[in-house]
């Protein structure tokens, strides 16, 4: 074969795989918007679900999911960001670093499932929370930490090594130089690492299966030990679980899900996309 | 200020900092304890079903019967299952995935490039329990149709699914390693007259092969551990399977849907947590040798 015939015929192998790969995320947003979007309405997003969940809004579970996320991010961004400074401004290169990113990174490959095993172990029987909306938020928060770690790890990073110098050298102690010198310009990065977190906690079933998630209550959650409903765990429930949900139901809690997840990951994209365009050094 | 105070406002500074500085090494340290804490509490939780069921007839055992009497907990089954859509989804992703990254990092032009890499990011986000769905509603009755067998929830779906979820990380780990490879390479082999595919096949794609190895690696462990997608589109039968068409029960399907019935402190509830461990392990231990892996070939 001509070598030039072949290298045509590689790349359009290659760029078929390429579209192979892409194509489908469009379908599934496309068939997702398609038929969700004729149930999407005001009433949809504020009611409370009725008659065992073929009919109503699906408000309680946009809730909880707003509360465990929040909770999530609470726990996991101060852990997570004094966790990075410790890696960037403190630890030297030796064991004790490695053993720690060794950790962020297997902590990044536990599965879902089993972090909602380590939640219900740890937060719903052993320090007798039950299941609640703290023993879900902290089991998210867990499990989002590596995201927040890493972010904020490349955000101190990218912050030039000139800021300490000249702030140290001007008397500043180590504390303060991180503080005033190097913590302000890697704010941006953070918060996009946090955003990114949120949209993976946002989405998550697993981990709050045993943790949190009610299959249906009639009341909304009155205080933070008290089960709730979630979104991805309301659309497990009626697309698995009850027979007889209309697809609009079905793909419209769906299109609301996706929606939120996309839109904390634009966010985040947006952000970055700003600030490295601001970015003067 | 008198000097009496600032000498005591500096002490007062010094301890708040000495604590803050306490608070971030004990900060840094926590993900060592979590990982530890993880693998403490499933084996807290899940040792005591080797009490009723040895090691050998748990890891072995041809069935899965966990509410009959007496109850009988042999994972073997759910090992296959994992096993085979694992298998079945690398067959498809491993190739595609490398063939987009080479596409994405070496061919694209700019804009496509950023195009393509917007929809695999994309792609990453979407929630599980959204593909699972999607994966159910579609995918299942076009195999039911295509195969003409009674269920469309099949191994096979299951890996088809799985192939497109590990996407996201084999392209975009493999795509780092591609671009990676030091531009001397392209230059050297462009310049001894090598077209460009031959230069990205037999140059480019040879120097990344480690970063790609770690990428197929770090993607199957995605396919492992992965829930609630594969629950929802594999049938949930707990059977040793005979061929990709017939229904499969995977490890993490298990624990999900079987923990809500569970009496807490029974065996099935340890026998719960003890495929948590197994599963701990495996995705453990893929971690750490990709780790060592790619720190070896940096290094080298």
């Amino acid at each position: 074969m001509n070598v030039r015939t072949e290298q045509k015929l590689a790349f359009s192998v290659l760029f078929l795989c390429t579209v192979l790969v892409v194509l489908p995320v469009l379908v599934i947003l496309g068939i997702i918007v398609v038929k969700g979007g004729s149930a999407l309405n005001w009433g949809f997003l504020t009611a409370m679900p009725r008659a065992g969940m073929t009919a109503g809004g699906i408000m309680p579970a946009i809730l909880g999911t707003l509360y465990l996320v929040m909770g999530a991010v609470l726990f996991a961004v101060p852990l997570g960001v004094l966790s990075a400074i410790y890696l960037v401004e403190y630890s030297r290169e030796g064991r004790i670093s490695r053993l720690i990113k060794l950790a962020i990174v297997n902590l990044a490959g536990v599965p879902s499932v089993v972090y909602g095993l380590f939640g219900l172990g740890v937060f719903v029987v052993f320090l007798g929370m039950g299941a609640s909306i703290l023993s879900g938020s902290l089991t998210l928060g867990i499990m989002i930490l590596p995201v927040i770690i890493t972010a904020s790890r490349e955000a101190l990073e990218s912050v030039p090594r000139s800021f300490r110098v000249v702030s140290l050298s001007l008397g500043a102690s180590r504390w303060q130089t991180i503080r005033y010198a190097v913590l302000p310009h890697a704010i941006p990065g953070i918060l996009t690492g946090t955003i990114l977190g949120l949209g993976r906690a946002a989405g998550e079933t697993a981990p709050i299966l045993f943790t949190v998630a009610a299959f249906y209550l009639p009341k909304l959650p009155q205080s933070m030990f008290d089960q709730t409903m979630a979104l991805p765990y309301h659309l497990y429930v009626i697309s698995t679980q009850v027979p007889g949900v209309p697809e609009n139901i079905r793909f419209g809690t769906a299109l609301v899900l996706l929606l939120l997840v996309l839109t904390l990951n634009l966010a985040a994209i947006l952000l970055r996309y700003r600030f490295r365009k601001r970015k003067r050094w | 200020m008198s000097t009496d105070e600032r000498r005591l406002a500096t002490k007062v500074r010094k301890v708040r900092e000495f604590l803050i500085e306490r608070t971030i090494f004990v900060s840094g340290i926590t993900s060592i304890v979590i990982v530890a804490l993880i693998f403490i509490f499933l084996l807290k939780e899940g040792l005591s079903i080797f009490l009723t069921e040895s090691v050998f007839d748990f890891l072995g055992g041809q069935f899965w019967y966990p509410i009959s009497d007496p109850a009988v907990f042999g994972i073997l089954p759910l090992i296959a299952g994992s096993v085979l859509v694992t298998v079945g989804a690398a067959i498809l992703s491993v190739p595609i995935g490398i063939a987009s990254a080479l596409y994405i990092a070496e061919i694209a032009p700019p804009r496509t490039k950023e195009v393509l890499k917007a929809g695999i990011e994309l792609l990453a986000a979407i929630p599980s329990v959204i593909i699972g769905f999607i994966g159910m509603v579609t995918l299942g009755p076009l195999i039911k149709d295509l195969f003409d067998i009674p269920t469309g929830l099949t191994a096979l779906t299951g890996s088809l699914t799985l192939a497109f979820m590990a996407m996201p990380t084999i392209v975009s780990i493999a795509e780092d390693a591609i671009t990676a490879v030091p531009r001397q390479y392209r230059e050297a082999a462009i310049a001894m007259g090598a077209t460009k595919w031959q230069t990205t096949w037999k140059i480019v794609a040879v120097a990344a092969r480690p970063g790609m190895v770690a990428a197929v690696m770090l993607g199957m462990g995605r396919v492992i551990g992965e829930t609630m997608a594969v629950m929802m589109v594999t049938g949930n039968a707990a059977l040793i399977p005979h061929s990709f068409l017939q229904p499969v029960r995977t490890l993490t399907a298990t624990i999900a849907a079987e923990m809500g019935e569970t009496v807490q402190g029974g065996d099935h509830y340890a026998a719960l947590f003890a495929i948590g461990i197994v599963l701990f392990i495996i995705t453990f231990l893929i971690n750490a040798v990709t780790d060592l892996y790619l720190h070896r070939s940096v290094r080298k």
